[in-house]
């Protein structure tokens, strides 16, 4: 294929060079078909959708910065990003391991169903919104409306949360170190089990951070808004 | 969906490379905003008696030496005109509400874009790299520059609801979103003497700000005030002769990207727009938070 470097059992790509297209398209089928396992992306400047779509056993090195819905959709694959990366980073990943060495923009990992997310610095507004099973750990603070509607999953956040913190949880739990400016509807802060510091012990270990679990505070849905309740104030 | 782009350079040598610098700013972000693209340059000051006043013909043929002949006649004898394609910067010592009133009252097929010391202002239709390309904003050179492409979603595509608006002097306003109360501000304001030119959801933010601005605000406490009074969701970047604002709404709907050196500050939508800025990679990254106002003087 035109305009590749070919290093031992690694292929590298110049995105200023070769085209998104070619990148993907690489990862989605002839990388399995050449037994190549190690991929490096140069000069993504700010692309959008880089290593989206993969289901493989990939492990993607993009060094820069990228644009909207990297990794989106993630299968298997493990994408480090050494940069920072637009809106929607990891959407919908399902399994896999996504790594964002810088900060991430709004809704990172929105509704990922499995994987683990890790933001080294800050992620914004809607981090893991709609959250389906995925595990996110965030190194900084997380931006308002963070965990939104999560139904499963876990949100580890080593800084602090701005507003509407879990807002209408379902059964995601969220393990935050810093403060937070106000929880959402519905969410409640709970005691941390044996369970829980555990938990966290295991995702602070796989994402390389090295806080004291016991450190953290859980929070979870109250399921007050499970049910329907004739007698609530109805007014909005 | 809209682009927007902003550079102020700090570094006194880098004012010669502004327009350079920027073009690929504003084109990196056409698929943001294929329709339309403008921009706000602010040069050099012209002396306190003279202002700028930019000018549009639109497709109407003007014949600039001629109305200039005639500006000098009724006015101003020193006014002077550079011209670039269906677009012009009037230079001129008479009063620019007598210049402007005057243009209107002679029924010339000519729309001002802005007024000020420092302003000179560009906008039309069309692809942002044709737009470029037409002005030679890769030759431009100032201070700062507020920049726009534009991708139209709640009123018509035509230069004069491309981006930036300005109102006042020295003052301009870029804006990536859609505001859902505009009728209601520009109720407010039109029984207090202010004239609409649109139905575009932006210019009431312009208009809002501007007017607040001659009420004694200054550019923050404006953009404070707008906060309880404009509804909807924005990406707001503004221009004076002074400095470069931006502010993003209380959800941060619309993105934006700010890359920060010793001799630049450049903001974009996207970091696309910013990847072949010099020393990029040494830069200050980051994204403004909501609700919060980040400014940079000259």
């Amino acid at each position: 294929m035109a305009g590749l470097v070919q290093i031992a059992e690694a292929r590298e790509f110049d995105l200023s060079r070769d085209s998104l297209r070619q990148l993907n398209g690489y990862l989605h089928k002839q990388a399995a078909r050449d037994g190549v396992k190690r991929v490096r992306v140069n000069r993504p400047d700010g692309a959008h959708s880089v290593a989206c779509g993969l289901d493989a056993d990939l492990e993607v090195d993009i060094h820069g910065h990228v644009g909207y819905y990297v990794a989106g959709m993630n299968q298997r694959a493990t994408v480090t990003v050494h940069g920072s990366a637009g809106p929607g980073a990891a959407e919908n990943m399902m399994s896999g391991r996504v790594h964002i060495k810088g900060f991430a923009s709004t809704a990172a990992g929105a509704s990922a169903h499995g994987g683990l997310l890790i933001i080294d610095r800050d992620a914004s507004l809607r981090c893991g919104i709609s959250l389906k099973g995925g595990d996110i750990v965030v190194g900084g603070s997380v931006g308002s409306f963070s965990a939104f509607m999560a139904q499963a999953g876990r949100i580890v956040i080593c800084g602090d949360a701005q507003d509407a913190l879990g807002d209408s949880l379902y059964e995601a739990v969220i393990y935050i170190r810093g403060s937070v400016r106000s929880l959402g509807s519905d969410a409640r802060f709970e005691p941390m089990t044996e369970a829980d510091l555990a938990a966290v012990a295991d995702l602070l270990a796989k994402s390389g951070m090295s806080h004291a679990p016991n450190t953290f505070k859980r929070i979870a849905s109250a399921k007050n808004l499970y049910h329907w309740h004739a007698d609530a104030d109805q007014e909005y | 969906m809209c682009g927007i782009v902003g550079l102020l350079v700090k570094n006194l040598t880098m004012r010669a490379e502004l327009g350079a610098l920027m073009v690929p700013m504003l084109t990196g972000m056409t698929e943001r905003g294929p329709d339309s693209a403008g921009l706000a340059v602010y040069t050099a000051p012209v002396s306190n008696s003279q202002h700028k006043i930019s000018l549009y013909s639109g497709a109407a043929r003007v014949d600039w030496p001629h109305l200039l002949a005639r500006l000098k006649g009724a006015f101003d004898q020193t006014a002077s005109i550079e011209i670039h394609d269906n677009q012009a910067v009037l230079t001129s010592a008479a009063n620019p509400d007598a210049v402007v009133a005057w243009l209107q009252a002679r029924d010339e097929p000519v729309a001002v874009l802005s007024v000020g010391h420092c302003i000179d202002l560009y906008k039309d239709v069309g692809a942002p790299a044709d737009i470029a390309r037409r002005y030679k904003f890769a030759e431009l050179c100032g201070s700062h520059l507020v920049g726009h492409t534009r991708m139209a979603t709640e009123s018509a595509v035509t230069p004069a609801h491309a981006h930036p608006f300005t109102a006042g002097r020295d003052f301009c306003l870029v804006h990536n979103g859609s505001l859902s109360n505009p009728h209601l501000v520009r109720k407010h304001l039109e029984p207090l003497g202010i004239v609409f030119e649109t139905d575009n959801d932006t210019e009431a933010a312009c208009r809002f700000f501007e007017w607040r601005l001659r009420e004694g605000d200054d550019l923050a406490q404006a953009v404070e005030r707008g906060f309880s009074q404009l509804d909807g969701f924005y990406t707001f970047l503004m221009g004076t002769e002074k400095e470069l604002l931006i502010v993003r709404d209380a959800f941060a709907c619309k993105p934006a990207v700010v890359a920060e050196t010793d001799d630049y500050v450049a903001i974009a939508s996207e970091f696309r727009s910013l990847s072949h800025l010099p020393a990029i990679e040494h830069a200050n990254i980051f994204e403004p938070k909501p609700e919060e106002i980040y400014r940079w003087r000259v």
